[in-house]
């Protein structure tokens, strides 16, 4: 059968066209790594001296609020309702914080990104008061026990069930120094994740109390803690914003906390820490980045006069075919 | 020739139709028989009607699917694919809760990659379809009643109806010949697209229809004919017409096939018997074997060896995950009881963990899926396809003359052709254009002719010595003005003949040429110029020699040969006609052929040519008068690569004619079994004692730039095997021709073809000692014994053959193989063929003559699955369709000798020089590219997918993914497909230029340096480091502190929006380092994707949370004010790209690899100084030792050694040239020492 090709003549269709062709010569090389160790050695000590001038106060308190009578049943202490969770610790803050201080629940091996936990929540019904029957993947947690008449439990599902119930508060000099718990969720969560209309509802009164109640007169998109709960942290040590405190605290100033241990870490074996943090334009305190930064440097730098010195020490024109593989191979050479 | 003059005459007797007519013989008995049922009922559509005979209409359809087939059929070709299927298991399954993502976002990119190949196989389908409109829609005269005929379409046609074909139309069907313009109802036909063959077959309708010549004739012709079934067997048929209450037998003679062509006839009447799907043509077609590339073959293993990963980290995540879930509840008490492990699915169960961890493998299976790319086939598909477009597009490869651009007609195998390791070439109509020149001839013992010959033109080419000078200027002036002459003689040209001194001789030596033959001359009505219409192209070229020499031969008829003459007396041309007796035809075992004519004055003459094996034994004692200066002529011709013939004649008396005329006449009626013998005998009793004239010679023309081809891919290390079905001598003078074979090159020649008298000739010649292969004698009386002689003989010569091979290591001498077709059958016996392999490998050239198809097949076959290495067939004839079809790569060549061999290609083009730009051009480039895209697309799916399987080991392996749905099954499609797209079809590592300029860079792909297993596992480790790199440097800086000035901390959807554009950046950077093409085209497309990545996040993050659930607003709130975001990015891509970058820098400082070389070369401005070229060509380049460049070397070598010692004998060079049929170790040592 013959056939016919419309011929054009381009380059395009000659698969010529103009191309950069930039090939890594030992100079453009040598550039690279020169150019890569300056500009991250300055971002890598800007960014650890940044990460440097945080304070940060850890503060575990699993451990340290569990009544020495407790320290073999942990469980019971947390179980039992009748204990008293209250606990009363000082704290000698060594470097100046200035406001705002963020203060961090931070829990540990919680697999808040487990799959089951991750899906078991209801998007529509946190948003939209008419969606309240709509329980998706929310089971166990989505409608109340038959003896309770199989209602639809608002917020579902058992991220909002295990909401974290450990309350701070924390004062210095015996002046409160007083936590706003505003504005502390994201704001889109807020405004479009979880209804201004749609209120808590048979929550947390079946038969296993997860976490924290919730106060059925505020709307879920008051309900700034839920909100950060329910934003998922991606690894099981994570840190959950509890809230701000708009007063500086200055150097060795002794704080008091005073914290209701509720929250039961104790069956998992979970840690539970309360942080003071300061931020800065990296965020939080962590040295990785600026170490990184200084490390992949200075590894460039010392490639690019490893380089520069094979360069000089032992020059060889370009191209020179002795190099080819298949030249080094005396059977294949003839 | 108009309709209304017919030729009273027809030519049946000069062409050998003994078999043709049919007689009533046993096959007849079948018809009406099972497989002999079909009744045409000719020209009677109401009784056809009534019959209920309904045969299928002429629509010839071959298209794979129709309209309603369209949509089942080529979604079930889609998921036959194992990988396909897959991903539609997971499809499906990603439905149930097991699935780790939602359901709706994996079928999309799934329907994207399906509908994508679906849009393919439709517009593939539609262009066939197009092709089928046009074939279908093509006119033909149908006899409508009342003997009208009116147009009609092919698709109309009927079985029974009566069509008219004009001259060089097409039959629309398979026809019954009914008449023709010629009274004895004959026509000619070329079945160019059926065989191959250009040589045109007579038919001959039955003489009880032959009168239907006009139109009106058929207004109550009635007839029915029975039949055999549709069958694919094109040279068979059996039938027989039912006409006027009379019977005849209808046989082959009578049936045209359609896709052939009416040539030499003006028109003919048929009655379509075979219509559509039942024609014999369409029978016969069969789809070619399908081919994969062997990186094709190879990517499927690394896609399994990928399974292999992904069900083991599958497995190993569902054990641990098995374990936790155990864990969990602990004798009714609940461990991580924000779980709920009280109250669960069976998917969590902690009171069945291992069923909670089997339903967890397939969640795993389905999550680390990323690590197959689901995009992987269809990429490569689409670029092998645009690949191919540019393949076809090449106006290096496009023939102007033929209006042949190249043409891939599959493109799976693109990729194949940068791999290939021996190529195996047909000859005729390959190597060379088959059209044959009469260049030179030797009459009367005197030489003629100064053309040049292809071999002297090729080896001046390359050759800058002074002495090439006076060759340039023939080779310029020896442009052929007329095709199949090149003939330049002022001697005998132009009727100065006359005055040379055995002008008499001369004159019988051109008058046979244009006496002799069985062509036809076709007359051109406007200018008044013969042509002619030969079976063979050497006869063609004899005829129109004889006609520029001065005796044009224009006319022919039953019985005469008229000729114009050149008068030597006068000086005029007078015409002469010469009553043509008999014809005694042509066969390969006569190799010689003779007519007797009687001329004006009434003398008889037998006029002969033939091969000069045949012929010199024939001549009369007093007819050698000539014969030492011919042999001399004709042995110097055969050197140069020409085609011999020894011309001869002798003058007969009336009786000894009228004795064999009598005898013949006899011989050719009789009926008996031992009748061709006897013919032949008597035959023999008048061709003897002949005088000889001289001798032709022709060059079978090698087409343009064959020598140069042929040269550069020797270069290249590719070799080259020529199989084809011609004589030794002729496939030696092309082995010399195109520089496969040379001086000083050791000719291992295998043989038992040659007759006695020939090889105790050689052995008289030369010293018997000399003679390492000798061609082996053996009396051929017919027994099995024989047989085994010969396989002995041949594995006795395989042997020593061998000896010769291991001991020639040291003297890097060339060894050449020649073997023909009856020794090769016995070498590709099972249990000699692996010696024979062995040998040939290490011949430098392989040439096997008098090979069937089938053995050229099998020769293919051997070379394929015993080396392993990849092959390419090359031909153009039906006969290389075999071959073509089981090599690696089928090329067809879009000659003249039809399109069969087109059609079972896998690539056509059209001459054989473009084999060099498709190879080493387009070849190099393609295994390139699709190598580097294979390994980039493993490294692309490993990176993202091993960040996957790093979240799990945080997530205590519950199948959470660390991304967003969308951004999980979008990745393949949208944010990492095109560049790879971009690279696959347009990255060059060197341009075209430097790819021809330097052939070795081809070794990269024979070698498969770019694919091989240390580079796609370096690929797959440099995955693996990448998306440890981009997973652990995120989890580190981005821990549970703040990660913005506002106290944020991290969650999982900023982790893996921030994850994700690092993969994004990665993989998309590490791909614009590996290339080192930039054109707009990879610019738009690599920047483009990571910026449509951050386009796609704004899009999506603006979309209602209900449907982008966790990226809702991600990017706009969380993570673009955040610098540490921006610092985290950059930091993760030059870390993740370091260590690749070190690794190029050091190979490209200290291991170059050689495309890396010519980059250095070009960079350096150095391509344009042709010393410093050739300095790192001479360099690195392994020794060749065929093609032009060997050649020339080898004859420098000779030279130099020649300085050295003066030359002893001026003919000694002769003797070399003679001693190539047969070189020995000790002639080979003389010529070395002169």
């Amino acid at each position: 059968m013959p056939w016919r090709v419309e011929f054009e003549y381009s380059r395009f269709s000659q698969q010529e066209l103009d191309a950069w062709q930039p090939i890594l010569t030992p100079s453009w090389a040598i550039s690279i790594f020169t150019v890569i160790g300056l500009i991250f050695i300055p971002v890598g000590l800007a960014s650890l001296f940044a990460s440097e001038s945080v304070v940060e106060v850890p503060f575990r308190y699993d451990d340290e609020c569990l009544p020495p009578d407790y320290k073999d049943d942990a469980l019971e202490y947390i179980q039992n309702d009748n204990i008293n969770k209250t606990c009363t610790r000082n704290l000698t803050i060594k470097n100046k914080m200035k406001a705002p201080i963020y203060v961090y629940y931070q829990l540990g091996n919680f697999y808040q990104n487990h799959r089951r936990y991750v899906k078991s929540r209801d998007d529509k019904q946190l948003r939209n008061k008419a969606s309240e029957n709509d329980v998706g993947s929310c089971s166990p947690e989505d409608y109340t026990s038959t003896e309770l008449g199989h209602k639809p439990i608002v917020p579902c599902g058992i991220i909002a069930w295990s909401l974290f119930n450990d309350t701070y508060r924390i004062s210095s000099n015996n002046k409160d120094l007083v936590i706003n718990k505003k504005n502390i969720a994201w704001k889109s969560d807020q405004l479009a994740k979880f209804g201004s209309d749609v209120y808590p509802k048979n929550f947390q009164i079946g038969g296993l109390i997860g976490g924290a109640r919730l106060n059925e007169s505020i709307p879920l998109s008051e309900q700034e803690d839920l909100i950060v709960w329910m934003r998922t942290a991606a690894l099981p040590t994570f840190r959950k914003l509890y809230g701000k405190i708009e007063t500086d605290i200055e150097v060795n100033e002794e704080v008091m906390l005073v914290i209701e241990n509720n929250y039961n870490t104790y069956e998992f074996g979970g840690r539970k820490s309360l942080v003071l943090s300061t931020t800065t334009w990296v965020g939080g305190r962590n040295h990785f980045l600026g170490m990184a930064y200084i490390l992949i440097g200075g590894v460039s730098l010392l490639l690019a006069v490893g380089f520069l010195l094979l360069y000089v020490m032992q020059p060889r024109p370009l191209g020179d075919p002795s190099y080819l593989s298949w030249n080094r191979n005396p059977g294949s050479l003839r | 020739m108009a309709g209304g003059r017919r030729r009273r005459h027809h030519f049946s007797r000069i062409h050998a139709f003994t078999c043709g007519r049919a007689s009533m013989r046993e096959e007849h008995s079948l018809i009406g028989g099972p497989g002999f049922s079909r009744k045409v009922y000719c020209n009677d559509p109401e009784r056809a009607m009534e019959s209920l005979l309904s045969y299928g209409d002429n629509y010839v359809r071959t298209t794979k699917y129709t309209l309603a087939t369209f949509i089942p059929k080529s979604l079930f070709e889609q998921f036959r694919r194992v990988a396909n299927f897959y991903f539609l298991v997971c499809a499906v399954l990603s439905f149930f809760p097991v699935s780790p993502y939602s359901g709706v976002s994996n079928v999309v990119p799934l329907l994207v990659v399906v509908a994508a190949t679906m849009v393919k196989e439709f517009i593939e389908d539609f262009r066939r379809k197009q092709q089928d409109i046009e074939m279908n829609n093509r006119k033909v005269k149908v006899h409508r009643g009342d003997g009208v005929f009116d147009i009609s379409k092919w698709r109309d046609l009927k079985v029974g109806d009566v069509v008219r074909v004009e001259k060089d139309e097409f039959f629309p069907a398979d026809l019954i010949l009914l008449a023709s313009n010629y009274d004895d109802a004959i026509c000619y036909v070329e079945t160019m697209n059926l065989d191959g063959e250009t040589n045109l077959k007579l038919k001959q309708a039955l003489e009880g229809s032959s009168m239907l010549q006009e139109d009106s004739n058929y207004q109550n012709f009635r007839a029915v004919i029975t039949c055999e079934d549709p069958n694919a067997n094109l040279y068979t048929f059996v039938g027989s017409l039912d006409l006027e209450d009379q019977q005849y037998p209808l046989a082959p003679q009578q049936l045209l096939l359609r896709d052939s062509k009416l040539r030499n006839t003006d028109f003919i009447y048929g009655v379509v018997i075979f219509t559509g799907h039942d024609t014999k043509v369409m029978q016969n077609a069969t789809d070619p074997p399908s081919k994969r590339s062997k990186i094709e073959k190879r990517m499927d293993k690394i896609i399994y060896c990928l399974f292999v990963v992904l069900i083991l980290i599958s497995f190993i995540g569902s054990i641990f995950f098995g374990l936790m879930t155990d864990d969990d509840l602990e004798n009714g008490r609940m461990k991580r009881w924000y779980l709920r492990p009280d109250n669960t699915e069976i998917y969590y169960d902690p009171n069945s963990p291992v069923v909670a961890a089997i339903l967890h493998f397939l969640t795993a299976l389905m999550l680390y899926g990323y690590l197959i790319p689901i995009s992987l086939y269809v990429s490569i598909e689409i670029v092998k396809v645009l690949q191919s477009i540019f393949i076809n597009q090449d106006v290096h490869m496009y023939y102007a003359e033929t209006d042949k651009p190249a043409h891939a007609r599959t493109s799976n195998l693109n990729e194949e052709l940068g791999q290939v390791d021996t190529i195996l070439s047909d000859k005729t109509g390959t190597l060379t254009c088959n059209s044959m020149e009469f260049i030179k001839c030797s009459i009367a013992g005197v030489a003629y002719g100064r053309g040049a010959t292809e071999v002297e033109r090729a080896l001046s080419r390359r050759q800058e010595t002074p002495f090439s000078q006076e060759f340039k200027e023939r080779i310029s002036e020896s442009k052929p003005s007329i095709k199949g002459f090149n003939f330049k003689d002022e001697r005998i040209m132009n009727g100065n003949w006359a005055k040379e001194p055995n002008a008499n001789v001369i004159q019988n030596f051109l008058r046979l040429l244009a006496v002799c033959h069985t062509a036809i001359p076709e007359i051109d009505e406007e200018t008044g110029k013969v042509s002619y219409e030969a079976e063979s192209p050497d006869e063609a070229a004899f005829v129109i020699a004889a006609r520029e020499l001065g005796f044009e031969f224009y006319e022919r008829t039953h019985t005469t040969i008229s000729l114009r003459e050149l008068d030597p007396m006068s000086g005029n041309k007078i015409e002469r006609s010469y009553k043509l007796l008999n014809i005694l035809e042509f066969s390969s075992a006569r190799k010689r052929m003779s007519v007797i004519v009687r001329d004006e004055e009434g003398k008889l003459l037998l006029l002969s040519k033939g091969a000069d094996s045949v012929m010199f034994e024939r001549i009369a004692k007093n007819g050698r008068e000539f014969e030492e200066y011919t042999k001399q002529h004709i042995s110097e011709y055969a050197d140069s690569g020409l085609r011999t013939l020894i011309l001869a004649y002798r003058e007969l008396n009336e009786e000894e004619y009228n004795q064999f005329n009598k005898e013949f006449t006899e011989a050719k009626n009789l009926v008996s079994a031992d009748q061709e013998q006897i013919v032949e005998r008597i035959i023999q009793s008048i061709e003897k004692d002949l005088i000889l004239l001289g001798a032709t010679a022709v060059e079978d023309k090698l087409q343009d730039g064959v020598p140069e081809c042929i040269d550069k891919l020797a270069q290249a290390g590719i070799k080259l095997w020529v199989l084809t079905g011609d004589k030794m001598e002729t496939a030696i003078n092309i082995g010399f021709a195109c520089s496969l074979l040379r001086q000083g090159m050791k000719q291992i020649i295998i043989s038992s073809d040659t007759p006695e008298t020939k090889s105790l000739e050689k052995m008289e010649d030369k010293s018997a000692a000399e003679v390492i292969a000798i061609a082996c004698c053996i009396n051929f009386d017919g027994t099995l014994l024989i047989f085994q002689a010969i396989k002995s003989s041949v594995i006795r010569q395989l042997r020593e053959a061998k000896t010769l091979l291991t001991t020639s290591d040291e003297n890097f001498e060339a060894l050449a193989l020649i073997i023909d077709g009856k020794s090769l059958t016995y070498a590709l016996e099972d249990d000699v063929k692996d010696s024979f392999l062995e040998l040939a490998i290490g011949c430098a050239s392989v040439i096997c003559c008098r090979s069937s198809p089938k053995q050229k097949a099998l020769v293919t076959r051997l070379v394929k699955m015993r080396t392993g290495s990849t092959t390419l067939a090359i031909g153009d004839g039906a006969n290389d369709v075999g071959m073509l079809q089981e090599a690696d790569i089928g090329i067809g060549i879009s000659g003249v000798e039809g399109m069969q061999a087109v059609m079972s290609s896998d690539i056509a083009i059209a001459q054989f020089r473009y084999l060099e730009r498709l190879l080493l051009v387009h070849g190099h480039w393609c295994y390139r590219r699709i190598s580097s895209m294979i390994c980039y697309f493993f490294y692309k799916n490993i990176a993202f997918g091993f960040t996957l399987f790093f979240f799990e080991l945080y997530a205590s392996f519950s199948g959470q993914a660390a991304y967003n749905d969308w951004f999980l099954s979008l990745y393949n499609v949208f944010f990492t497909s095109l560049p790879v797209i971009a690279l696959g079809v347009f990255d060059q590592d060197v341009s075209s230029k430097h790819c021809l300029r330097f052939p070795l860079l081809y070794q990269e792909g024979i070698q498969n340096i770019l694919f091989s297993w240390k580079r796609i596992i370096g690929w797959a480790l440099n995955g693996v480091v990448t998306s440890a790199i981009i997973f652990f440097f995120c989890i580190r800086t981005m821990e549970h502190q703040a990660f913005r000035k506002g106290g944020q901390v991290v969650g999982l959807e900023v982790l893996g929006a921030t994850m994700y554009t690092c993969v994004v950046w990665v993989v998309n950077c590490q791909m614009a380092l590996s290339i080192s093409y930039f054109t707009y085209i990879q610019h738009i497309f690599i920047w483009g994707s990571i910026i449509f990545w951050y386009i796609f996040l704004l899009a999506y993050g603006a979309i209602d949370p209900s449907f982008s659930t966790t990226a809702y607003k991600v990017f706009i709130e969380a993570l673009a004010p955040a610098p540490s975001f921006w610092f985290i990015t950059l930091l993760i891509l030059i870390a993740s790209l370091l260590p690749y970058f070190v690794y190029a820098s050091i190979q490209m400082r200290f291991f170059p690899m050689y495309h890396q070389m010519i980059q250095w070369i070009r960079k350096d401005g150095q391509t344009s100084d042709p010393e410093y070229c050739d300095m790192v060509r001479q360099r690195s380049i392994r020794h060749t030792t065929v093609g032009t460049t060997a050649r020339l070397e080898a004859s420098k070598r000779l030279e130099a050694s020649k300085r050295l010692e003066i030359s002893v004998h001026s003919s000694a060079s002769k003797r070399i040239e003679l001693s190539n049929f047969a070189a020995s170790k000790r002639s080979e040592g003389n010529s070395e020492d002169r």
